[in-house]
């Protein structure tokens, strides 16, 4: 229905927002919980929206890893009483913009056509991956906060 | 007749100052385009910022003030007197390491106490909307009930664990996390409140905190040690009265530094060992990985040798704080209303009144704070954290007191204290009332330090999030037509 973010702008209303809430199950490192919405069914392909939530995944499981190279930051930082940050980025940070550049690039190919609009989860604390839903203004919806009354979504 | 001449002016001048109210919409200039707010004057803990968001607080900062002090103090006694005698007789090398130290403790301080310790942002209000529409619905209950605390269990490498909903941030805490109840946040792997570094200690800053004791038990030890020797070989040639008499501060110094070597130590002794087993404070006292509780009971966390445990906690990734202290409020942007009391209000939601009841429990603190004050016994001056308060308790409504009384750090502290920490040397926790802590000074001067107290347009309002997402969704075809 939409062809791109411009569309989107000129004729949609928000009409939902669903939640991605974070999986626990592997600790307290960051993880999204893969399951898909049922208010999500008719607007995206099942296998696009989990490859995006994987990959999500793995980026942050990127930015979170300890392995030679982020000892090397630390112990490197610990010598330098931490200064050193104030002319090098760390390698998490490194890591968060990419993501962003990767949800904003999947917003323009994929979501926005569909009406759809990822928000980084930075932005929300990195407690959810919010999902907004437009709908066409011309079309029924522009009741934000109408729940979806099926059941329990995202859980 | 004169009822009526002073009635006529009256209405005279209420007619005119009607006018002048409708006449004239630029007299009230709030309606004109408001300066930018930084979300840290917006922020709905209890924290101080200064420099304009860069530094972060807990509210009572007096104790860290003494802190300093008593470092500054204690280091500059011991280069001014002490150093030069050293030198000479000693090695030069002495004040050098005194000063790298000094450098080291001082650094490590400031960084503790000025970042943010892993504080989870609050819950938009339509995260904490969609919660709990999830929550009602899996209990099956109508909105009118009240339901009982809210969990949610997980399986973390075999053993399960609960995550309890924060009422005061309405979300649930990662596992690991805690609400701190002085500052009014949720911690992510929160350890303890500490007055002497005035912050909370949390994932991000835990290995600043631990560094600051360790390198503080050194610079003790040193300058114990090096006055010690001091006064040593000063006596040998003038005796011990002449010493005493050119080097009053040498036993200031030697005072300080002996109540304060046990704590300092003791501390770090105790830091080192929750390292290597990967714990945090909050879990060791109320023993939750403890194999008391049972025979299955293991903390999920370790990584299973003590090297890997401590390279994770002191070298590992660095997260980037959460909240953004310096970001600028989309004037739209659905921000929880700042607390007017230290209690966030969502509009109206039920939970205020729950809220509301809860003021009670946290003004309490304090007074179980004064009664222990009092206690006789060890008192650690310059000892950083031997009134760690570790609060992992926050106000729940009344309906779940048996769960508040188990969360409050504070009563089981005093029980768990003398059974499981032998490894603490016998000391106590000193606790300093924030009534009782000096008044701090004026800060550093970098902009007012503004608190949580700016209340801005926080109420969800359809229409605005509608506009919300049209600018960002302005702002993405921005971006992408670059």
């Amino acid at each position: 229905r939409f062809h791109n973010l411009q569309e989107l702008r000129h004729s949609a209303s928000l009409a939902n927002k669903v939640f991605l809430q974070r999986d626990y199950s592997d600790g307290t490192t960051c993880r999204f919980q893969t399951k898909f919405p049922s208010e999500l069914e008719s607007r995206i392909e099942r296998p696009l929206f989990e490859d995006t939530v994987k990959r999500l995944n793995i980026y942050y499981a990127e930015a979170e890893k300890m392995g030679g190279q982020s000892y090397l930051e630390g112990c490197l930082a610990c010598a330098t009483a931490y200064l050193i940050f104030l002319c090098m980025e760390t390698r998490y940070e490194k890591v968060l913009k990419k993501i962003g550049r990767y949800i904003q690039e999947q917003n323009e190919k994929i979501y926005a056509p569909r009406g759809l609009l990822i928000t980084d989860p930075i932005e929300r604390g990195m407690r959810v991956i919010e999902i907004s839903i437009y709908e066409d203004r011309g079309s029924s919806g522009s009741c934000s906060g109408s729940s979806s009354t099926s059941g329990s979504s995202a859980r | 007749m004169l009822q009526l001449g002073v009635a006529e002016p009256m209405r005279e001048c209420e007619y005119s100052q009607i006018s002048t109210r409708s006449s004239t919409p630029m007299e009230t200039p709030y309606k004109k385009r408001t300066p930018k707010k930084r979300k840290w004057q917006a922020f709905p803990g209890r924290n101080k910022f200064y420099c304009n968001g860069r530094i972060m607080m807990a509210r009572q900062t007096g104790v860290f003030y003494l802190t300093l002090v008593l470092i500054l103090i204690t280091s500059g006694l011991f280069f001014t007197f002490d150093c030069p005698f050293l030198s000479v007789q000693l090695t030069p090398a002495i004040p050098v390491i005194g000063g790298v130290l000094f450098v080291f403790v001082l650094g490590t301080l400031f960084r503790t106490s000025f970042s943010d310790p892993g504080v989870l942002p609050r819950a938009t209000p339509d995260e904490a909307a969609d919660l709990e529409r999830q929550i009602d619905v899996a209990n099956g209950s109508s909105s009118g009930y009240r339901p009982p605390p809210r969990t949610k269990e997980v399986v973390i490498n075999g053993q399960t664990v609960k995550l309890k909903y924060c009422f005061t941030c309405k979300i649930f805490r990662p596992p690991r996390a805690s609400h701190c109840s002085l500052c009014d946040n949720c911690v992510e792997r929160f350890d303890h409140h500490c007055p002497w570094v005035g912050n909370c200690v949390g994932k991000r800053n835990y290995r600043f905190f631990y560094m600051f004791i360790l390198s503080l038990s050194f610079l003790t030890i040193f300058i114990f040690a090096f006055v010690i020797t001091h006064v040593i070989l000063r006596s040998h040639r003038q005796g011990f009265l002449n010493t005493l008499k050119d080097t009053p501060a040498s036993v200031l110094e030697v005072v300080v530094c002996f109540f304060s070597v046990w704590s300092i130590v003791g501390l770090s002794g105790f830091h080192t060992y929750l390292i290597s087993s990967n714990q945090t404070t909050n879990e060791d006292i109320k023993g939750s990985w403890s194999s008391k509780r049972g025979k299955d009971n293991y903390n999920p966390y370790s990584h299973g040798n003590i090297f890997t445990n401590c390279c994770a906690a002191l070298c590992g990734p660095l997260p980037p704080s959460l909240i953004d202290r310096r970001g600028f409020v989309q004037s739209d942007t659905p921000q929880p209303t700042p607390p007017t009391n230290g209690i966030t209000m969502y509009g109206s939601t039920q939970s205020q009144s729950h809220m509301a009841a809860a003021t009670p429990l946290m003004q309490s603190e304090p007074v179980i704070l004064t009664d222990e004050a009092s206690l006789p016994g060890r008192t650690s001056l310059g000892g950083p954290c031997s009134g760690a308060l570790p609060l992992g308790g926050q106000p729940t409504p009344p309906t779940s007191t048996p769960n508040l009384s188990c969360d409050n750090g504070m009563l089981p502290t005093r029980n768990d204290h003398s059974e499981a920490h032998h490894h603490m040397d016998g000391v106590h926790h000193h606790f300093l009332t924030p009534e009782e802590a000096p008044s701090p000074p004026g800060m550093l001067p970098c902009g007012s330090p503004l608190g949580h107290s700016h209340t801005i347009q926080g109420f969800y309002n359809p229409a605005s999030q509608d506009s919300l997402h049209e600018d960002s969704v302005r702002g993405l075809v921005k971006l992408s037509s670059v």
